[in-house]
């Protein structure tokens, strides 16, 4: 047990000594959630536009005016004619250009028809659909307030959006963000530290001491444990407190499951270490099969029901991918454990294939 | 020092090493006697250094029988460990600690006490002259501290054996000297040492020497008998004549 306090305050100084680790460890995750929480986010406001009126009667002038003022939207310019709409967008000015036909109310009132054109700036599609989304909701409105007198039935719906009513994409990102970081802490800082001893040759020197190789492999992740567990705190703090994503469900579970997930990363970040003997190429191997999976592949940014039917079996493989679902279903909704056991289970059983695999692989390496 | 009737502290015995079809040792036998210095020479790519992974326990043998200290290196590896020292060529030490820390470290891991620790490291920075170098960091010392340094922390805990896998690669001429001033005190206070190195003036420091060609030994014996034998002026060119018989 001494000897093994002895290892663990050794790795201590190696991460304290080193900046750049310590600034990985501890500014990272505040940067990023504060980047992922202000910079990034999928709600639209103030977004410029241009009308171009051919009609300029009371309906059009009313439309613009629900339009400019619900928040969204700026008025950037009043066209004149339908050659200046090209010429708005390809400066960039805009992102969505508004068109009413010529005789808007007139055909309204007669026909019951009248044609009002959106045009959107696809070079950036996202935005521009939800943008569209906006204005299409808008003028429904506004169909639903005219015809409000002449039709006596009216299907109103009430939408309610359960564990994020404000639709807040920074609930996405928290848990998303500690799937990602803990992961880049556990398996990118062991990897990276059990390859240093094996590059400067001390791996050497301590496999023919009377540790024994799973003395060694503990004494070097069990640091990066209680790093790891400090990390997720300062994100659940961060996240509660500068964006109020809430914790609603039991915070030891919450607890447990995140030290289950640090445990698989570390796992799958002593496997890198037994399969390659280079600080680079553990990186390499870290970062382009761990954190574009994560990032990618997890459901994290893109939505894993959205894409092709083959990808979403390999989405299956990624372990975060259980890992989000948990902190999610903990964080927001205020989920027992019973809820989540099937995922709890997958992350152990992904605990143990590493585990196991990490020490065929260093039987064969030592024979 | 080397004494016939001395008991046999490391007994090798048709030991074979293969990777793949290729046959790193060729069934290597020898024995090195308790309190000598043995040198086992070789080229770069003669086997030396998988022999030696094998009796520091890094690497298992593909077949044969060996003993290390008195132990079996298959069933008694533990026992083995406690009682062997090793120092690899790359000088492993810790560059972000202080000297002092290493030798803590070290020391550490082979379960010697707190006050002993500070005894011997006392001890040590003293015999090395190196007090005031105590708290600097291992990266800001000369590498001819640094290999007396990670020679000194191989044998902290005062093994039966010390393993040198080509410990002075890379140190001057008078570092060298002053290394094996060391050397041959440590074998002064009875511990065996167990030497690889290419360098053959240095052939001549050892008590025996042992010297591979292609995975086999190709002679072993004192340093003058191997030049008589040889009809050769140094170890030089009984190592040269070696692998000119190799290459016809």
């Amino acid at each position: 047990m001494k000897r093994f306090l002895g290892f663990v305050i050794k790795e201590f100084y190696h991460i304290f000594r080193d900046y750049r680790t310590l600034l990985i460890l501890f500014l990272l995750p505040a940067i990023q959630l504060l980047l992922f929480g202000y910079v990034i986010t999928n709600e639209i406001k103030d977004a410029r536009i241009a009308i171009l009126d051919q009609s300029k009667d009371e309906v059009t002038r009313r439309i613009s005016e629900k339009v400019l003022s619900s928040g969204y939207f700026i008025l950037d310019k009043n066209l004149s004619s339908s050659s200046e709409i090209e010429q708005v967008f390809r400066k960039g000015n805009v992102q969505l250009v508004l068109v009413f036909a010529p005789d808007f109310a007139k055909n309204l009132d007669k026909t019951g028809n009248a044609r009002v054109q959106i045009i959107g700036d696809a070079s950036d599609p996202n935005t521009a659909n939800i943008l569209v989304n906006y204005i299409q909701g808008i003028l429904s409105n506004y169909l639903v307030s005219l015809n409000a007198e002449k039709i006596p039935m009216q299907i109103t719906p009430e939408v309610r959006m359960m564990y994020n009513g404000q639709m807040k994409g920074v609930y996405m990102f928290v848990p998303g963000l500690m799937a990602m970081l803990l992961m880049l802490i556990s398996a990118l800082m062991t990897s990276l530290s059990i390859t240093r001893e094996k590059e400067l040759g001390t791996m050497e020197l301590l496999l023919v001491s009377p540790l024994k190789p799973f003395q060694i492999i503990i004494g070097k992740v069990f640091p990066y444990v209680f790093l790891a567990f400090i990390d997720a705190c300062i994100i659940i703090i961060i996240g509660n407190t500068v964006f109020g994503v809430p914790v609603v469900g039991n915070v030891a579970l919450l607890l447990f499951e995140s030290f289950l997930y640090i445990c698989m990363a570390l796992s799958l970040g002593i496997l890198i270490s037994t399969i390659t003997s280079s600080q680079q190429i553990a990186m390499m191997l870290s970062l382009v099969a761990l954190m574009l999976p994560t990032i990618l592949l997890s459901g994290f940014i893109f939505p894993v029901e959205n894409m092709p039917v083959a990808l979403q079996w390999f989405c299956r493989l990624m372990p975060p991918k259980y890992f989000i679902t948990i902190i999610k279903s903990i964080m927001l909704k205020g989920n027992g454990f019973s809820y989540i056991v099937f995922e709890t289970a997958i992350m152990a059983g992904f605990t143990a294939f590493f585990i196991l695999l990490s020490i065929k692989k260093f039987k064969v390496r030592l024979a | 020092m080397y004494k016939p009737e001395a008991e046999n502290i490391i007994i090798v015995k048709d030991l074979v090493k293969k990777f793949g079809s290729f046959v790193a040792n060729d069934h290597l036998s020898f024995e090195v006697k308790k309190g000598e210095i043995f040198g086992f020479l070789g080229a770069n790519g003669a086997g030396k250094t998988t022999a030696i992974k094998i009796l520091c326990g890094l690497s298992y043998p593909t077949s044969g029988h060996l003993m290390v200290g008195g132990f079996d290196i298959y069933r008694e590896r533990e026992k083995i460990k406690r009682n062997i020292g090793y120092m690899s060529q790359k000088f492993s030490l810790y560059d972000d600690l202080t000297v002092f820390e290493n030798i803590r470290f070290y020391a550490g891991i082979y379960g010697l006490r707190r006050n002993v620790i500070e005894e011997r490291s006392r001890d040590l920075m003293e015999k090395l002259d190196m007090k005031d170098a105590r708290d600097k960091l291992i990266r800001d010392i000369p590498l001819g501290w640094k290999q007396k340094m990670a020679f000194s922390v191989a044998i902290i805990h005062n093994p039966k054996i010390v393993f040198l896998d080509e410990p002075t690669g890379g140190v001057d001429p008078v570092t060298r000297r002053q290394f094996w001033d060391m050397i041959f005190e440590a074998s002064h206070e009875g511990i065996t040492v167990f030497v690889t190195t290419h360098y053959m003036d240095e052939a001549e420091y050892c008590d025996r020497v042992s010297i591979m060609v292609d995975g086999k030994i190709a002679a072993l014996d004192t340093p003058e008998k191997l030049k008589k034998d040889y009809g050769a002026g140094s170890m030089n060119e009984v190592f040269l004549k070696l692998a000119r018989v190799k290459v016809n």
